[in-house]
């Protein structure tokens, strides 16, 4: 088979972090948290424990962000009455350069990964003897 | 002419009248609000505590004797005018009220502990000596260095005093002065010469008498006379305290002795203080009355003034604008101090008691001239290279009056007899003169620190409290068809630019240098060409614009009101309807407004109900929407009508309505329909909605659950349900402040109505929120008092529609928080539905770049509002304070009301944010935190003992305070709404009564007598001294009233004299008085008519009505009085002494 399901969702949370370096640029918050979400259950199933692990920190970031908003009918992260005082602006904004940061670092790793699983796949069994 | 005012106030008059006060010297006056200050850094903060006692440097101790800074003075403490702090609510005592003054004593002197005083003897007992010493010098002083400086060397005065001294600031100020100055190169020549005083130490040094310390000046003089008393009192005190409890608080016992001791060296204070009244106090209150009268008078003769300003400026030192201004600086000053010889001589000139001074000033030569030669040698090679204990006996031979060292430990009453006045930036005396008036625009520091590190060394919070659209009685009104702005920044030109030349100003705030139009070269007040530095947008820290079209986005709209009111049958039984439509009867002639004036009407309950206002109608109609669920305007055009047009059926409706529901017994409240229905009918054209409401909203949108639990009303552990349970009303506001619509909320209910959520509504829409608990038109009379008269004032009083108001600092500064009523649009944009003249707000600033090469920095306010007649306008403060670059300059413009103000709206939020133990405990960090990083980096000699500046002196008391207070206290029984309603307050009050809600004032008023009295209108109106709130001051043969803000109580005591009972309150004894007392009987007595005079002027001076309770001892509001005792402790509360212990103990761990 030339195709892992580890393999699979690396390349999948590549191009997902693609969009995501996006996101996290123009703060569009609820797809970003969901999207990551999203890849971060792939890899559970793929049981990429490395991976996970090192996704566990935003996830459970984003849970408590999200968890920790102001009291707000609809869905979303921002309070307008608030947002604009320069403090918290300037957090909002903080938080997205290091999101970027840490999405473009874990870009080339899922490069890797996904290069890594699926190469192991193409390596002839003599290879390993 | 309000520029006049203005300047009697910041300046111009000054000169000797504020001589208590900041402005003349520079240091004191500076104020640094901290900025970058976060609540939460404070906390993070405390572990840090500064550990180090600091050891006492070599120097140290023998500077001391040096010290010019009288000790005493500090009692004479300037602080004349403004604020009235007062808190309401507070924990129970424990103690008797009456019993109190022996029983009192243990606890405060309690901690007996004190180990190894010792060094306090010493140290303490020369600053006395010594200060007498000192005493004479500074008034001497002062008022040398500057009219020799003028005299001799103008010129090169500024620019030595600027390089040469060692305090980096305040010469930097001089220079500034210098610099600045711009339009009047000439005169900025003479003031920088006059400001400089402080830093004078060193230019004194050339002049010969260099006085350091000029900030005395004022002072100094009025002292004169009284400080040989006063030290001697004191002294005899010293001992007494002597254990004081310099250690660790541990466990307070009642070891302490003698009171009266105590007491009697509090007393000295007083009689200064008096002294210094006596000139002072009855000049500053005048200015207060013309405050609430409204109108803008437009004042071309902004020069008019000039001759008869002088005169008055001394009359009117502090507040308002009662003095006119004064456009030709260089004649001033002669102006002022005629009288005045250059050198010793002026001393004497003060109009205190002349007679001491020849003997006080041969005593004085001597120690004069000894801190000399210790300063010189720092003159000699610049500061730069002192020793460490040499500079810090410059320091501390210059110290200013409001960095003079007070420990609080030893040092009781050191509240002040008279309100607490606003320290003067130290500004050159020309543009301090310019500068904005306090009680309009505030800086938590006067002095600006050059850098964030700076600031966040000093550790206190930066930031400006502003009342802009505060009632003016003089306000220069300026019509053109251009308004001369900065073309980068868009800054209105004001007092502070600097003209280059005739044909171009430099911004200062963004320092762009501009063009002058050619409209503007023409001078309409003066009538003369070629004079653009004399217009009176140059002469003006306060000015209005009348707006060209540019400043429209549409066409000015007209003045909406629309009313919407609760008719459920619990809102039917409090009886308010009968007094609203009372009310806007009485008052529908004065609403403000033009002939497109429109009104309407809106009554809920299960139901929404309009009315058919339209001309034509023979009464008016009532249309009933049922549903509720998706709300719709019966007849969108008849509904709002105008009020000219249809005046009389607006009348028959306001008849007709309290009879209308009498019988109703519809008990649900669709509040959020009802909203959402006014919204929709004022959205075409923005306005004013005042909803009223009496009880919890239970149906439809926006319905709400009871969440308070009674039984945890006195808990202390954390409070629940700070925050709002539903973001409507949030989103509704937002809505509505879009469609520049603001909401008023009334609440009169005594049940939980959940005022965290529905406050919301006004809150974003810049509306404000009156709550009226238990209100009753039978059972609680005085609650409807209030309400008829805040009714009153709510019609009548101006309003400015769509508005927006702006902030701008010169670059290098940032707004980074708002407090108070808005929708903040955008970084720096508030927008503003409606603005109404009692709201005041704050912002936190932080520095974001160093601001280096500046002397000053600016701060501009500018309000763009629609009058009720239909103009645009623009109302533009400009605030101009000086940047200061060492630790102990920050300390002494520290303006402690202002950082106090700022700190509960930032506590404010904490509390909602996080929790409230987490405010409070940010709270206490601050003041710890000041007052650690006081001891570490401004503090020359370490002495043991909690040590603060004087111009800080008050800060632990006004912080217990806000712990006490109904919005933070806990262990008290508070119902949750008021605490709510406490905090919004806190946040939207001006600093004025935003103080007194904090600090009650206490007044002994049994014995008032027309001594010090003030004279206004003819009436007089005493002025007996504040008290500290503690029992101790109570006497049972006594009356005495609390001003709370909100409220007033008159407590009589059990053996108050009978002729106070018969003569004032008119009953023969004091069994007689009645239970539940709210008025004053009106008697044709002396004793009545004095007693009235002053609660009346108390009332006059606030734009909300505060009901007054007579209290005896068993009233069911005693609990409620001495909760506001602060001082003393409660069941669940520090007392004042065992807080200071406590922040001792953490500052020295």
């Amino acid at each position: 088979m030339a195709f892992t399901f580890a393999a699979f969702c690396y390349m999948l949370a590549l191009l997902l972090t693609a969009a995501l370096i996006f996101f996290a640029i123009w703060h569009l918050v609820l797809p970003e948290y969901l999207i990551h979400f999203f890849f971060c259950v792939m890899f559970l199933c793929a049981t990429e424990w490395l991976t996970l692990t090192l996704n566990l920190p935003l996830l459970a970031y984003h849970v408590w962000r999200y968890t920790s908003r102001p009291v707000m009918s609809g869905p979303g992260l921002y309070d307008p009455t608030t947002i604009m005082n320069a403090d918290i602006l300037a957090y909002c904004q903080k938080e997205g350069w290091c999101k970027l940061a840490f999405y473009l670092l874990s870009f080339f790793y899922y490069l890797y990964g996904y290069v890594f699983s699926s190469s192991r796949l193409f390596t002839p069994d003599y290879f390993l003897i | 002419m309000s520029t006049a005012g203005f300047n009697s106030q910041n300046g111009t008059g000054t000169g000797q009248t504020y001589a208590n006060g900041p402005t003349q010297n520079p240091v004191a006056l500076q104020q640094t609000p901290g900025v970058g200050y976060s609540m939460n850094h404070q906390q993070a903060y405390n572990p840090m505590q500064a550990k180090a006692p600091a050891p006492p440097g070599p120097g140290l101790y023998p500077s001391g004797p040096y010290q010019p800074i009288p000790p005493i003075s500090s009692y004479l403490l300037g602080p004349q005018v403004t604020s009235y702090p007062s808190s309401p609510g507070h924990p129970l005592l424990t103690r008797p009220p009456m019993g109190a003054t022996p029983s009192h004593t243990p606890p405060l002197s309690a901690s007996p502990i004190p180990g190894p005083r010792m060094p306090p003897a010493q140290a303490t007992p020369p600053p006395p000596a010594v200060s007498s010493s000192s005493y004479y010098q500074n008034p001497q002083q002062p008022m040398a260095p500057v009219w020799q400086y003028n005299a001799a060397t103008p010129p090169m005065g500024p620019a030595p005093s600027m390089n040469t001294p060692p305090r980096g600031p305040v010469t930097n100020h001089v220079n500034q002065a210098a610099g600045l100055a711009g339009p009047l190169p000439q005169s900025a020549a003479v003031y920088s010469s006059a400001p400089p005083p402080h830093m004078s130490s060193r230019p004194a040094q050339f002049s010969g008498p260099g006085l350091p310390p000029t900030s005395m000046h004022g002072y100094t003089q009025p002292g004169t006379a009284p400080p040989p008393m006063a030290p001697q009192a004191y002294q005899p005190v010293r001992p007494a305290y002597g254990p004081p409890p310099t250690g660790p608080p541990s466990s307070m016992k009642p070891t302490l002795p003698p009171t009266g001791t105590s007491v009697a060296s509090a007393t000295p204070p007083p009689p200064n203080v008096d002294a210094q009244c006596g000139g002072v106090v009855p000049n500053v209150l005048p200015p207060t009355e013309p405050d609430f009268q409204e109108g803008d008078i437009e004042c071309p003769g902004t020069v008019a003034g000039n001759g008869p300003q002088a005169a008055n400026s001394y009359n009117h030192v502090d507040n308002r604008m009662a003095g006119p201004t004064q456009p030709a600086p260089p004649g001033r000053h002669l102006g002022h101090y005629p009288s005045l010889p250059p050198g010793y001589q002026n001393t004497s000139a003060p109009p205190v008691n002349p007679p001491m001074h020849p003997a006080m000033q041969a005593a004085t030569q001597p120690y004069t001239q000894a801190p000399q030669p210790f300063q010189q040698p720092p003159g000699g090679p610049g500061p730069a290279q002192l020793s460490p204990s040499m500079a810090a006996m410059s320091l501390q031979s210059n110290t200013p009056e409001a960095l003079r060292v007070v420990n609080l430990l030893q040092e009781r009453n050191l509240l002040p007899p008279s309100p607490v006045s606003a320290p003067t930036p130290c500004l050159p005396q020309d543009l301090q003169k310019l500068n904005c008036s306090p009680e309009v625009f505030r800086s938590t520091l006067t002095s600006i620190p050059q850098t964030q590190a700076l600031l966040n060394k000093a550790k206190m919070p930066l930031g400006l409290l502003l009342h802009p659209f505060k009632d003016l009685s003089q306000l220069p009104v300026v019509t053109s068809s251009t308004i001369v702005r900065c073309r980068s920044c868009r800054t209105y030109i004001n007092p502070f630019v600097s003209f280059l030349d005739q044909r171009r100003w430099k911004c200062n705030l963004c320092y762009r240098v501009n063009d002058v139009p050619e409209e503007f070269m023409y001078n309409p007040v003066s009538r003369s060409y070629g004079e653009p530095h004399k217009r009176p947008e140059v002469q003006n820290a306060t000015i209005e614009f009348i707006a060209p079209s540019e400043y429209m986005l549409r066409p000015p709209q007209p003045a909406v009101y629309l009313f919407v009111l609760d008719v459920s049958h619990n809102a039917v039984e409090t009886g308010f309807l009968s007094v609203f439509c009372q009310s806007v009867l009485d008052n529908i002639d004065a609403l403000p407004g033009d002939s497109r004036t429109k009104v309407g009407f809106i009554t809920f309950d299960s139901t929404i109900h309009f009315y058919n206002l339209q001309e034509g109608l023979s009464q008016p109609q009532m249309l009933i929407v049922s549903d509720i669920e998706d709300i719709f305007l019966p007849t969108p055009d008849s509904l709002l009508v105008n009020l000219n047009e249809c005046k009389e059926l607006v009348q028959d409706l306001l008849k007709s309505l309290p009879s209308l529901f009498e019988k109703t017994m519809e008990t649900q409240s669709a509040l959020g329909s009802a909203l959402q229905a006014a919204f929709k009918l004022l959205s075409p054209t923005g306005g004013r909605m005042s909803v009223f409401q009496t009880q919890l909203p239970n149906l439809g949108v926006g319905a709400l659950q009871s969440r308070e639990d009674p039984n945890q009303r006195a808990s202390s552990k954390d409070i629940q349900h700070l925050s709002p349970a539903t973001d409507f009303y949030k989103k509704l506001a937002l809505d509505c402040s879009g469609q520049q619509v603001a909401v008023d909320l009334f609440l009169l209910s005594a049940q939980y109505c959940d005022m965290a959520s529905l406050g919301c509504i006004s809150r974003y829409s810049a509306g404000s929120v009156y709550y009226y608990p238990s209100y009753h038109h039978r059972h609680n009379p005085a609650q409807v008092e209030r309400f008829q008269k805040d009714l009153k004032r709510y019609l009548t009083r101006k309003i400015g529609f769509e508005a927006v108001m702006r902030i701008r600092c010169t670059k290098g500064l940032s707004i980074h928080t708002f407090h108070g009523n808005f929708f903040v649009r955008s970084t720096d944009l508030l927008s503003l539905p409606n603005v109404n003249p009692d709201a005041g707000f704050a912002v936190q600033m932080s520095i974001e770049e160093n601001l280096d090469d500046m002397q000053v920095v600016s701060f501009q306010a500018a309000l763009l509002y629609t009058s009720s007649k239909g103009e645009r306008r623009i109302r533009v403060h400009t605030l101009c304070l000086p940047v200061a670059n060492s630790v102990s300059d920050i300390f002494a413009g520290a303006d402690v009301q202002a950082i106090t103000g700022l700190l509960a709206c930032m506590a404010v939020d904490r509390s909602v944010t996080a929790s409230l133990s987490d405010a409070r405990d940010a709270m206490i960090n601050a003041s710890i935190d000041s007052l650690s990083s006081y001891r570490q980096f401004a503090l020359t000699i370490q002495q043991p003992g909690l040590l603060a500046p004087t111009c800080l002196r008050l800060f632990p008391l006004y912080i217990l305070a806000l712990l006490k207070q109904k919005a933070f206290r806990t262990g008290t029984s508070t119902r949750l709404d008021e605490r709510m309603f406490a905090m919004y307050q806190l946040k939207y009050q001006p600093l004025a009564f935003a103080m007194l809600m904090i600090h009650p004032a206490l007044y002994r008023v049994d014995d008032l007598t027309d001594e010090g009295a003030l004279n206004i209108n003819e009436r007089t109106i005493p002025q007996p001294a504040i008290l500290q709130l503690s029992v101790e001051k109570l006497s049972r043969e006594g009356a005495f009233l609390m001003d709370a803000g909100t409220v007033m109580y008159l407590w009589i005591g059990r053996n108050c004299h009978p002729n106070f009972l018969t003569q004032v309150l008119g009953v023969p004894n004091y069994a007689a008085l009645p239970d539940n007392l709210y008025l004053l009987p009106e008697l044709d007595t002396a004793e009545s008519q004095r007693t009235r005079a002053f609660i009346g002027w108390l009332r006059d001076q606030r734009p909300f009505f505060p009901s007054l309770h007579i209290i005896r001892d068993e009233s069911q509001l005693k609990p409620v009085f001495m909760q506001s005792m602060i001082e003393d402790r409660t069941e669940s509360a520090l007392s004042y002494y065992e807080f200071l212990l406590h922040v001792q103990q953490q500052i020295s761990k």
